[in-house]
């Protein structure tokens, strides 16, 4: 089963590498995306089989991978269809930068097929690995294959986010790796043969870790995933990268690897929790996470570029997550039930941006406008959007983003909730001034607003503004958010008992209750 | 045994100086690549008792790596872009050596206040690994060549690796295979945008990748 | 018996010191694949300066003839306190090693004076020069020096703050302890030599042209036994400073002080053949890179001296 999760997108990865015709290779991509979600589909059923573990102990699915597996897999299986329409039309117009109209070629699309294959094989490496090397090892693969994702158009803007994005998540990471061997001598320190980084035998083990030396370990793995996962203010590489990536790449960092991540800090809290040094943890965890709240608060207001603005808005996720495992007990499990509402929600509002993209071509929050009469579907699905993730009900995130509070408060935290209530009502002010223009302001709006806006983009905008038409929405670009959506939905309205279940269980894995 | 420890130590110590005193590039690509070579040789003067065949090949594969195959990317990357040899540094080499050392200061202070496991071998083990992290890390961000970042990464992860050669940090061949074949393709994957960003730009000065900021 | 060795020692020195200057330049000569000047050279042009009346320029007062003077006297004072590796010196006391950095200071300091008083344009920009990467060579001196003296007080079990007791506990059996230390002050002792005497890489004792000198510059006035006299410091200076340096590098410690003093000699003679090898391989720094030269034997020294006090 695991080796099914891991081998089927990498064999897939390698053959679309050397598949020349482009429709078998994307067949491929979607019967790959399928496939994983197949062998999820099997670990939920089978909880035995996941339980066997791989080569020694060295991977096995418990609660917590299955969770992440499952929200991965069902956003790459969204991507993935999103892709096949994608490709065509990427393949098909010729590619003008949104920003100053320069023209650029796209990176070969065989590449981008096999890397982004290769990608969710390294995503379930991490979400799969319970040895702390391993998982190392396959958080700095999913930052090199991801690298060639982003640099897909090839012009100077999205070169300059890919080399931001490597040289900043590999320091990071090799902050981690140090982390890593930090731990190694904190097993020795005592003196006493050393544990390997098993997690079952660190846990086993956990009393006699010296705690100076775990310390140190902690800190450091923190602000290496960290800063993979985005949490301020280690995430300056996110907001470039999610908005020069194409919009399903954009989905995949924040809805899937930034998961990662937060899985691999994850490991490490619930080892310091067994090691009698939760509050140590737990702390650190709640200044990063309010940090990146207000951080991304911030830079929400008046933000000029759409998908900068979701980026911002991943960040702002990210610290709530950090923030419901720093307070634990019920806002643990409630960060469990949100991690799952934000990859969907924010997957679909990716989504969506990219067809607004499309069709306005321009990432500018004052180009694109009139959206719900130029593009009904998508402009509907970025209101929606927008509503979930600020956190409106009836969305899923409501209901999560409302347990992490009440944890707050039943662990008696009146000033963090405070923060974080501040936090959520700046977002959602910030947010919605822009996504509200986008829809409702009419196009000519622009002229009034300046053309400071975009020199290239405004006047092709003008041309077309004495009649918003409405502009084509092929289904391959609507089905995959319109899905993401509904399920959003539905999680806001009810919780299936199995997957409240497994959250719980979820949570108590990673030692947060 | 001592002797050449220490001596292994304070060479690295000194290759960290030279990159941060250094003002041309090749002089930099062959001191990290010196310092790679002293790597291999750390844990076979640090734990002369438990030299086995798979350490050995451990550190002849690091050291071929990181002191021949990069160097000779960096250097291809490097004639490739067609670029001036000089560093350019945003902080100056001297008060870059002087930094340096107060880095020295900090990183014997910090290893102080923690216990050392007993076989540590030298008290220097420590203090040298994290300056030379934090030396790779001070060059990311004080110099403007993409090269230069890219040797920066380097040289931290050679101080992350020293370390965990020092203290016979015993990961299971498969995690050491794959945190090598990650550094590895991590500066291929470098090189390559490195040779990307010179063609698109025409030079590979970060300092001027500065179109993307709020 | 080490007390004569002692003796003996400032006796060759007074009388040897100018017979390295002869050595460097045989080597550079020989490398160069010239035959070159005679070995005694410099004897044959101190004798000839000698002989000769001394012209003075009416702009310069007392000063510029008191700074030829006064920089051998602080030269004559040094030797005495300078132990060769395991032979003593004459006179030993606590914090010696502070009184020798200092009156080397003085004779510099004289002698930038004298070619202030001219008051000409290329000797003021030669002192200048002079005292700026003295300035920096300074500190290399000091803490390697000091570096040198915590070692030995972790050897000794004491506090020897005299340059005799640091050099004397420098010994073969210490070596696989102290090695890397004992490099690293070398190191920054070698800058040192090399900046102090004038040499390449910081300044070349041979250029003709004023505007690239630095040491040569400020003595441009000087003739006559004034010149003799500056020549011989000159000499003595690198004498002294090759001293220190063969100290570390030449760890004999027989128990003859006749022995060690033999080797220390023919370690200054190899030294000087080192120096004019150094001279015919490397090319001059730029002058703005001199500093950075300087501040990396700092650096160096204030390595050393972390490694013993850790």
């Amino acid at each position: 089963m695991i080796w099914a999760l891991l081998l089927i997108p990498a064999v897939a990865g390698l053959l679309c590498l050397v598949l020349r015709p482009n429709a078998p290779r994307r067949a491929l991509l979607v019967l790959a995306a399928l496939g994983h979600s197949a062998a999820v589909a099997w670990a939920w059923a089978d909880a035995d089989g996941r339980r066997s573990a791989a080569i020694g102990a060295w991977m096995a699915i418990d609660e917590a991978s299955l969770v992440f597996l499952s929200i991965t897999s069902l956003l790459f299986l969204a991507a993935a269809v999103y892709a096949v329409g994608y490709l065509a039309r990427e393949n098909r117009e010729p590619q003008h930068n949104p920003e100053d109209g320069l023209p650029f070629e796209n990176y070969s699309e065989t590449v981008f097929t096999g890397c982004l294959l290769a990608f969710l094989a390294t995503m379930s490496l991490v979400a799969v690995s319970r040895h702390l090397g391993l998982i190392w090892v396959a958080v700095e693969a999913t930052t090199l294959v991801s690298a060639p994702l982003i640099y897909f158009h090839r012009h100077h803007r999205s070169l300059e986010a890919t080399w931001k994005y490597l040289v900043i998540c590999s320091v990071g990471i090799a902050l981690a790796l140090l982390g890593n061997f930090f731990l190694v001598v904190a097993t020795r320190a005592g003196g006493g043969e050393p544990i390997p980084l098993l997690l079952q035998d660190l846990t086993a083990g956990a009393a006699r870790l010296d705690h100076a030396w775990l310390k140190a370990a902690f800190l450091l793995l923190l602000v290496g995933y960290g800063t993979k996962m985005g949490l301020a203010p280690m995430h300056t590489w996110l907001p470039d990268a999610h908005s020069e990536a194409p919009s399903l790449v954009s989905a995949l960092l924040s809805g899937a690897l930034l998961n990662c991540a937060f899985l691999a800090i994850l490991r490490v809290h619930g080892l310091m929790v067994s090691a009698g040094l939760g509050d140590f943890s737990r702390e650190l965890l709640v200044l990063f996470g309010l940090l990146s709240m207000a951080l991304a608060s911030v830079f929400i207001l008046n933000q000029a570029d759409f998908k900068r603005m979701l980026a911002y808005s991943s960040v702002e996720h990210m610290g709530i997550l950090a923030l419901g495992i720093g307070i634990g007990g019920l806002a643990g499990y409630g960060s469990m039930l949100h991690a799952v509402n934000h990859s969907l929600t924010k997957g679909m509002l990716f989504l969506a941006a990219g067809n607004i993209l499309a069709a306005c071509r321009t990432k500018s929050t004052l180009a694109a406008r009139d959206l719900l009469r130029r593009l009904p579907v998508s402009g509907l699905l970025w209101l929606v959007g927008f509503l979930a993730i600020t956190g409106s009900p009836p969305f899923g995130p409501f209901l999560s983003e409302l347990t992490i509070l009440k944890g707050m408060l039943d662990a008696g935290n009146v000033a963090v909730a405070v923060g974080y209530l501040l936090a959520l009502a700046v977002v959602f002010v910030g947010m919605a001034s822009v996504v509200l223009q986008m829809l409702y302001a009419p196009v000519e709006a622009v002229e009034l607003a300046g053309d400071a806006a975009s020199h290239e983009a405004a006047p092709r905008v003008k041309g077309r503004a004495a009649e918003p038409q409405r502009e084509p929405e092929p289904l391959w670009s609507i089905v995959p958010p319109l899905a993401l959506a509904a399920a959003v939905l539905v999680l806001g309205l009810w919780v299936p008992a199995p997957l409240a279940e497994m959250l719980q269980r979820a949570a108590a894995v990673v030692g947060v209750n | 045994m001592l002797f050449w420890l220490d001596l292994v130590l304070v060479l690295l110590v000194l290759t960290n100086l030279r990159l941060l005193g250094s003002s041309r590039l090749a002089s930099c690509i062959r001191t990290v690549a010196a310092q790679a070579v002293l790597l291999g040789v750390l844990p076979l003067v640090a734990h002369p008792h438990d030299v086995s065949l798979r350490v050995v090949a451990l550190c002849l594969a690091g050291a071929a790596m990181k002191a021949g195959v990069l160097p000779w990317l960096l250097r291809r990357a490097v004639v490739s872009a067609n670029v001036r040899s000089e560093v350019e540094p945003l902080v100056g080499f001297t008060t870059s050596l002087l930094l340096g050392i107060v880095l020295l200061g900090v990183a014997i202070h910090v290893a102080g206040q923690l216990p050392l496991p007993d076989d540590a071998g030298s008290p220097l083990l420590m203090p040298v690994a994290l300056f030379t992290t934090v030396v790779g890390l001070f060059v990311i961000v004080s110099r403007v060549k993409a090269v230069m970042q890219a040797l920066g990464y380097l040289a931290m992860e050679n101080g992350v690796y020293a370390f965990g050669l020092a203290f016979a940090v015993h990961e299971p061949l498969l995690v050491e295979m794959g945190i090598l074949l990650d550094v590895f393709v991590a500066v291929l994957v470098m090189g390559i945008t490195i040779h990307h960003i010179s063609r698109e730009f025409e030079h590979i000065d970060t300092d001027r990748l500065s179109s993307l900021k709020d | 018996m080490a007390i004569c060795a002692a003796l003996l020692h400032v006796l060759l020195a007074l009388v040897l010191a100018p017979l390295l200057l002869g050595i460097i330049n045989r080597t550079k000569a020989l490398v160069a694949g010239r035959r070159g000047q005679p070995l005694l050279q410099t004897y044959y042009d101190l004798a000839k300066l000698l002989c000769k009346g001394a012209v003075y320029s009416r702009t310069t007062t007392w000063v510029f003839r008191m700074g030829p003077v006064v920089a051998l006297a602080g030269l004559l004072l040094v030797l005495p306190m300078i132990p060769l590796g395991g032979v003593p010196a004459v006179v030993a006391f606590q914090g010696d090693l502070l009184l020798v950095a200092y009156l080397l200071g003085v004779a510099r300091f004289a002698t930038v004076l004298a070619a202030l008083d001219t008051g000409s344009s290329f000797e003021g920009m030669g002192a200048s020069r002079e005292v700026q990467f003295s300035a920096l060579a300074e500190p290399a001196l000091i803490l390697g020096l000091a570096a040198m003296a915590v070692q030995a007080a972790q050897a000794l079990q004491a506090q020897p703050l005299s340059l005799t007791a640091i050099y004397a506990a420098i010994r073969p059996e210490t070596l696989p302890q102290a090695g890397p230390v004992l490099l690293l002050v070398a190191a920054a002792l070698a800058a040192v030599f090399l900046a102090e005497n004038a040499r390449i890489p910081v300044d070349d004792p041979n250029t003709h042209l004023e505007l690239t000198m630095i040491h040569e510059v400020m003595v441009l006035d000087h003739g006559g036994p004034d010149f003799a006299l500056i020549q011989y410091t000159a000499a003595l200076k690198l004498w002294v400073l090759g001293t220190l340096l063969v100290g570390v590098l030449v760890p004999v410690r027989s128990g003859w002080p006749l022995v060690d003093l033999l080797a220390g000699v023919l370690g200054l003679g190899i030294l000087a053949v080192f120096t004019g090898l150094v001279e015919s391989t490397l090319a001059r720094l730029r002058l703005v890179r001199v500093p950075q030269f300087l501040v990396a034997a700092s650096v160096l020294s204030i390595l050393a001296l972390f490694l013993v006090l850790r």
